[in-house]
C-alpha cells in the first residue's frame, strides 16, 4: 500500500481518482464485456472450482470432504502408474514439444521463400496431417502386428525380421511409434500462424537491412525475421508446451486405453481415468494441478529463452 | 535461365543465393510427399473395390476405381431412422455459431486488449496466457453443472456458448494486432472522430484479415471434430461426423463404407483450409498493407 500512497491525498480523494479512472476506461470494459462474461463462466469458475477440489475427496454422490494436501502426496507416495505416467509424459513432451515446435517454424521459414501459388500447395501439404480428422490411423493399419500387415510383410520379404513385430503392442515399440506419428502430424496450428506472421512482416524492414549490408538469408532470419516474430514464437512456444503435455487423443486411438505395461500411459489419460471411470474427483483435480503448474514452468523458462533470440 | 528460375522460385529476390533456394525447394518437396503419401493412400481407399482394399502388396492408386463405396454409405445412412439432412444441419448450425460467436467476442477483446489502456489490463492478459496451459477434463464437470443450470444440456447451446469463451483465438488475434496494427492509425482515426466500434470493424478488422481467415481455418476443425460428447445426447441434434463414424465403427463388412467417411471427414477441413488460404494471399498480394 504504502509504495501507490501519495501524501497529502485523503482516502476519499484516492477513491475518486481510481473511480474517474475506471470511468474514463468504460468504453474498454464494455467491448469487453462479451467475452469476459463468457470466460469467467466457462473458464475462470470451473478451474477454480476444481483447484478447491483438489484439496479434497469427491464422488459426485456424497459431499467432497477436505483432506488437505493428502492427494498431491499420494502421487508421489501411494501410486506406482502415476509415476510411470509421469515418465511417460516426460519423454514425450521433452520430444514432440521441442521438434514439433522448431519443424514448424523451420517449414513455416522455407515455405515463406516461395511465391505466391507454390506457397498454397507446400503448405496445404504440411498441414494436412494435422487437419485431416483421424486420418493418421492409416499408421494403425499400416503397423498392424500380423505377418501380412504392411510393415511387417515388408520386412519379413525383405528378409530382415523373420517373425511379425507387435508393433503397437510391443512396449520396445510402442513409444517410438507413437512419437513418430504425433510428430507427422505437428505441423499444426502454430505452423499455419507462424505463415501467416511472416507473410505480414513489414517488406520495408528487408529493403533497410539489404542496405545497411545483409547479405544472406541466415542473417536475415537472425537478425530481421526471429526478432519481428518474436510474438508468434512465444504464441508458438506456448501450443507446443500445452499440446505435448496435454494431447492424449492420438496416443489413446494408437495403442488403446490400456496399453502393455502402461508404455505410453500418460498424465492426463490417468487423471482422466480417475475423473471418469473410478469418480476420484478431487485426485484426478490435484493431478491435473500439478500438470498445469508443470506448464507455467516451463512456459516461463521458454519466455526467458525468447527473450535471448535476434 | 538464371532469372527465370528465380522468378519462379522466390518471394523476394534481396540476400538470396540460388544454390540455396533449390536445395530449399527440393527439401521442401522431399517432405511435402512424405507427409502427403498416407493421406493420398487414405483417399484412394475410398475408391477400391473391397477385393483390392485388402490386397496385400498394397496400392496406391486403385485398378479398377469404383463408387460402389458411396453407394453403400448412402444406402446405409438412408437406413438410419434420422435423415442425413438432419446431421448435416447440425454440422453446420453448430459450427458456424460457435465460429461466428467466438471470432466476433475475440477479436473485439483482442483489440481491446492490444490497444486500450485501463485499470486490469496486465491482469487480464496474464490471466488469459495461463488459461491457455489448463486444458483439463476436470473441468468438464463444473462445467456440465453451468450448462445444465442454464437448461443448455442437449441443445446446440451446450457446445456452441462455451466454445465462445476459448482463448486461443483471442491471443493469437492480439499477437497480429499487436504487431500488424500500428498505433498512429488508430490515432488518426481517432482524430478524424472515428468511434471505438467504428475503429476496430473498418480500421483493425480489414488489416488483421489474414489473421480471422487464419483463426477459421484452426477453429473449424475444432468444432468439425466436436462429438456433442456427454453434453449432447439426444441422437437428433449430434454433428454430422459423429453420425458417420458410428456407421463406419461396423467392422469388417463396413471397411469400403468407412474409408468413404474418412475421405470426406478429412476433406471437408481441408476444402475450408484451401478456401481460406487462397483468400489469405489474394488480400496480401492487393492491399499494399505491406507498405504500411
Amino acid at each position: 500500500m504504502s509504495a501507490v500512497h501519495v501524501p497529502g491525498m485523503t482516502f476519499g480523494e484516492r477513491l475518486r481518482v481510481t473511480g474517474a479512472k475506471l470511468w474514463q476506461a468504460r468504453v474498454s470494459y464494455a467491448m469487453l464485456a462479451p467475452f469476459l462474461a463468457a470466460f469467467t463462466v466457462f473458464v475462470v469458475v470451473p478451474v477454480v472450482f476444481s483447484f478447491v477440489l483438489s484439496f479434497t475427496q469427491f464422488n459426485m454422490v456424497q459431499r467432497p470432504t477436505w483432506v488437505g494436501f493428502e492427494n498431491y502426496l499420494r502421487m508421489f507416495l501411494d501410486d506406482r502408474i502415476f509415476l510411470i505416467a509421469l515418465q511417460n509424459t516426460l519423454v514425450y513432451a521433452a520430444i514432440t514439444g521441442p521438434v514439433g515446435y522448431l519443424l514448424s517454424f523451420l517449414f513455416a521459414w522455407l515455405i515463406n521463400e516461395m511465391r505466391h501459388r507454390l506457397r498454397i500447395v507446400l503448405t496445404l501439404l504440411f498441414y494436412a496431417p494435422a487437419i485431416a480428422g483421424n486420418a493418421f490411423m492409416i499408421w494403425v493399419l499400416l503397423f498392424s502386428p500380423d505377418a501380412h500387415g504392411y510393415i511387417n510383410g515388408t520386412l519379413i520379404a525383405l528378409g530382415m525380421i523373420t517373425k511379425p513385430i507387435q508393433w503397437l503392442i510391443d512396449p520396445d515399440y510402442m513409444m517410438p511409434i507413437v512419437i513418430g506419428v504425433v510428430l507427422w502430424m505437428s505441423l499444426g496450428t502454430s505452423f499455419l500462424v507462424f505463415i501467416a506472421g511472416l507473410k505480414g512482416i513489414d517488406e520495408f524492414l528487408y529493403e533497410a537491412a539489404a542496405i545497411d549490408g545483409i547479405d544472406n538469408r541466415w542473417q536475415e532470419l537472425w537478425y530481421i525475421t526471429l526478432p519481428a516474430m518474436r510474438g508468434y514464437l512465444l504464441f508458438g512456444a506456448i501450443l507446443a508446451i500445452t499440446e505435448s503435455m496435454t494431447n492424449t487423443a492420438i496416443i489413446s486411438a494408437l495403442t488403446g486405453d490400456e496399453p502393455t505395461d502402461w508404455a505410453t500411459w500418460t498424465i492426463v489419460q490417468h487423471s482422466n481415468d480417475h475423473a471418469l471411470v473410478r469418480f476420484e474427483l478431487g485426485y484426478s483435480s490435484a493431478i491435473i494441478f500439478l500438470l498445469f503448474l508443470a506448464m507455467v514452468v516451463a512456459q516461463k523458462v521458454v519466455q526467458r529463452l525468447l527473450a535471448k533470440v535476434g | 535461365m538464371r532469372r527465370n528460375v528465380a522468378t519462379i522460385l522466390r518471394n523476394r529476390n534481396l540476400s538470396r543465393s540460388l544454390a540455396g533456394d533449390i536445395v530449399i525447394l527440393l527439401l521442401l518437396c522431399g517432405g511435402g510427399i512424405f507427409m502427403a503419401l498416407p493421406l493420398v493412400y487414405a483417399a484412394g481407399n475410398a475408391f477400391k473395390p473391397l477385393d483390392e482394399l485388402f490386397l496385400f502388396p498394397p496400392r496406391f492408386v486403385p485398378r479398377r476405381p469404383t463408387f460402389q463405396n458411396f453407394t453403400d454409405l448412402f444406402l446405409l445412412m438412408e437406413q438410419s431412422w434420422i435423415p442425413l439432412s438432419r446431421y448435416f444441419f447440425n454440422s453446420v448450425f453448430i459450427v458456424s455459431f460457435a465460429l461466428a460467436g467466438n471470432l466476433a467476442i475475440c477479436s473485439i477483446a483482442a483489440y481491446v486488449l492490444s490497444k486500450h489502456d485501463f485499470p486490469g489490463k496486465k491482469l487480464i492478459n496474464e490471466v488469459i496466457i495461463l488459461s491457455l496451459m489448463f486444458s483439463g477434463a476436470v473441468t468438464v464437470i463444473p462445467n456440465y453443472l453451468t450448462l445444465s443450470w442454464l437448461s443448455f444440456i442437449d441443445r446446440y447451446w451446450a457446445i456452441v456458448v462455451p466454445a465462445w469463451a476459448q482463448t486461443l483465438g483471442l491471443y493469437l488475434m492480439k499477437k497480429f494486432i499487436d504487431s500488424m496494427v500500428h498505433d498512429s492509425l488508430i490515432q488518426a482515426a481517432r482524430i478524424d472522430g472515428a468511434g471505438e466500434l467504428e475503429i476496430f470493424a473498418r480500421v483493425v478488422m480489414p488489416i488483421v484479415k489474414p489473421a480471422w481467415l487464419t483463426l477459421i481455418i484452426i477453429n473449424f476443425q475444432v468444432m468439425w471434430r466436436n462429438t456433442g460428447d456427454i453434453f449432447i445426447y439426444s441422437e437428433q441434434l449430434k454433428p454430422l461426423p459423429y453420425a458417420l463414424s458410428q456407421v463406419a465403427g461396423g467392422g469388417i463388412a463396413r471397411v469400403g463404407a468407412a474409408s468413404v467417411v474418412t475421405l470426406f471427414i478429412m476433406a471437408v477441413p481441408i476444402g475450408v483450409f484451401i478456401f481460406n488460404q487462397s483468400r489469405i494471399v489474394e488480400t496480401m498480394g492487393t492491399s499494399g498493407m505491406t507498405g504500411e
